[in-house]
């Protein structure tokens, strides 16, 4: 059963194409790595299945309603000066219950310093974002997503400057995520991590090289392939209208 | 000069005073918040842009109906959406930055409203548009002044949760299916209703005053959003009382007394300021190369 269907999906980033002709399914309860050359298309993928971009062409099918999807982004699209606590980030992780609008009871609350205990900082509530390092930061988005409870969990690099150990805690938390059937989607850079922790791969250069178990997508021939595809772009070509109709 | 006849007895005895710092308190409490906003979201010279944008809708209701406090500020409201409006579907549809199109279409908007006041007003009527007369502030512009500031504290109790999300986070908000355009365009016609609101106490080229060099000092001061909107109201209503009190004493025109105040407070924040100020920064240098 399929937690997200690709069919024919086509994206563009800054009215240019960015991902062409992408289809394919992640299974319910899947843990699969998104990886490719940079530019590969790789975030702008990842927000079209969290709603952030619209497909130029194609379809994207989601087995669940938005408020089950949990988006962690990359740390550059945030602004980390803003005058905000890390307890109130964590609590926005329950948007889909509080809104707009409704309070925020103490039974809420609670449940966010449990969270922010979850990745190793309790006594950090108070603190301004600004103030924590990013590894820190990592940690209170992790556990913005753990409140939102989820099935199905995107994360954009979420070890991008990472220091080793937030990186291993934080890996542990999504392992135990996906032995909690939740489906968790992560765009990744290092391969060694992905063939450690992940089972299943998609491998995209704006068109999809290879998609299935990681053994076998990260063969060096479809790395090599991925290379040779993303040292061949033209940043300004015109959308294709292979399979469009 | 005792201290009642130099603070007090201004207030006490002319009416004139009384409306200008109740103004001022109104102005305060409807620009804190906003003004601290629009710091926080990077908006501050779009701010500005905003204010000038309104003057040709103001200057178009002068032209029909004289000096009339609901057609001009319905009018300068209109003009500055449209101006907002337009700059971000130039954004939007072409490869310009906002701030650019911001730039371009004030402008063109203050040209056009200086030119319109021209062709019927006095140049007595152009320096009132463009600076104020807060001194002159009637009962119904005062009412105007406390309904803006009133439904500003209302809305923005409102729609404060995603306001700051779609500030700090505008990914998660999208991500959750909320509708981050709506709570920006709603955050902009405040942003122009209390530039109206401004507008008539401190004319085009000042209503922006009272809302960003507040805010902006606040920042050197305190560092959460309720309490940088706090002071920033407060700062504005201080910065309105000793305005006024420097006009009334020194025969110096008004508007440009109040701003001049905030202006002065912004650089005293700046030097002094509590947090990330120039002497915090030399004193924590300093305690660094001791350690």
């Amino acid at each position: 059963m399929s937690a997200v269907r690709l069919r024919n999906l086509t994206l563009t980033y800054s009215r240019h194409p960015a991902v062409h002709h992408l289809s394919g399914e992640f299974a319910q309860g899947s843990m699969t790595a998104v990886v490719g050359p940079n530019g590969a298309g790789k975030s702008t993928l990842l927000g079209a299945i969290a709603g952030r971009i619209t497909a130029a062409t194609g379809s994207i099918e989601l087995d669940t309603r938005r408020e089950q999807i949990a988006y962690l982004p990359q740390q550059e699209a945030l602004d980390r000066s803003f005058p905000i606590r890390a307890i109130d980030v964590v609590i926005l992780g329950h948007w889909s219950k509080v809104g707009a609008l409704r309070a925020i009871v103490p039974a809420l609350r609670e449940r966010a310093l449990h969270a922010l205990a979850a990745v190793g900082l309790t006594g950090f509530e108070q603190r301004s974002v600004s103030e924590l390092s990013v590894g820190q930061f990592q940690r209170v988005l992790f556990a913005r997503v753990l409140l939102q409870d989820a099935h199905l969990i995107l994360l954009d690099e979420p070890f991008s400057a990472i220091d080793a150990r937030t990186t291993a805690d934080l890996l542990k938390i999504i392992r135990r995520w996906h032995d909690e059937a939740r489906t968790v989607i992560a765009v990744l850079h290092d391969l060694e991590q992905v063939r450690a922790h992940f089972p299943h791969t998609l491998l995209i250069a704006r068109e999809p090289i290879a998609w299935g178990e990681t053994e076998q997508v990260l063969r060096r021939d479809n790395l090599l392939r991925a290379r040779a595809m993303a040292e061949s772009w033209d940043e300004q070509a015109p959308l294709c209208a292979r399979g469009a109709a | 000069m005792t201290f009642y006849a130099a603070l007090v007895q201004p207030f006490v005895e002319y009416g004139f005073m009384r409306r200008s710092l109740v103004a001022c308190l109104a102005l305060g409490i409807g620009c804190g918040p906003v003004g601290t906003l629009l710091v926080l979201r990077r908006m501050s010279l779009i701010g500005d842009a905003m204010a000038h944008a309104l003057l040709p809708g103001a200057a178009l209701a002068f032209v029909i109906t004289g000096f009339s406090l609901l057609a001009m500020s319905a009018g300068g409201f209109i003009a500055a959406m449209i101006v907002a409006l337009l700059a971000g579907a130039v954004t939007r549809l072409t490869s310009q930055r906002e701030d650019a199109s911001f730039a371009a279409f004030y402008l063109i908007a203050l040209a056009l409203g200086v030119m319109l006041i021209s062709t019927r007003g006095s140049s007595v009527d152009l320096m009132h548009v463009l600076f104020g007369t807060i001194l002159a502030v009637d009962d119904a512009s005062l009412l105007l002044i406390a309904a803006v500031a009133s439904t500003t504290l209302l809305l923005l109790a409102a729609i404060y949760r995603p306001l700051v999300v779609e500030c700090f986070d505008p990914g998660f908000l999208r991500s959750v299916g909320a509708r981050g355009a709506v709570y920006h365009a709603l955050f902009l016609a405040l942003v122009v209703l209390n530039l109206v609101a401004g507008f008539h106490a401190l004319g085009t080229l000042m209503a922006v005053g009272l809302m960003m060099l507040p805010a902006t000092a606040a920042r050197f001061w305190v560092n959460e959003v309720w309490s940088l909107a706090l002071v920033a109201g407060l700062i504005a209503f201080v910065c309105g009382f000793v305005g006024l009190l420097l006009s009334y004493h020194a025969d110096v025109p008004s508007g440009p007394a109040i701003v001049l105040t905030a202006g002065a407070l912004y650089l005293g924040s700046l030097l002094c300021g509590r947090r990330d100020s120039v002497l915090y920064r030399w004193w924590q240098q300093r305690q660094h190369r001791q350690a």
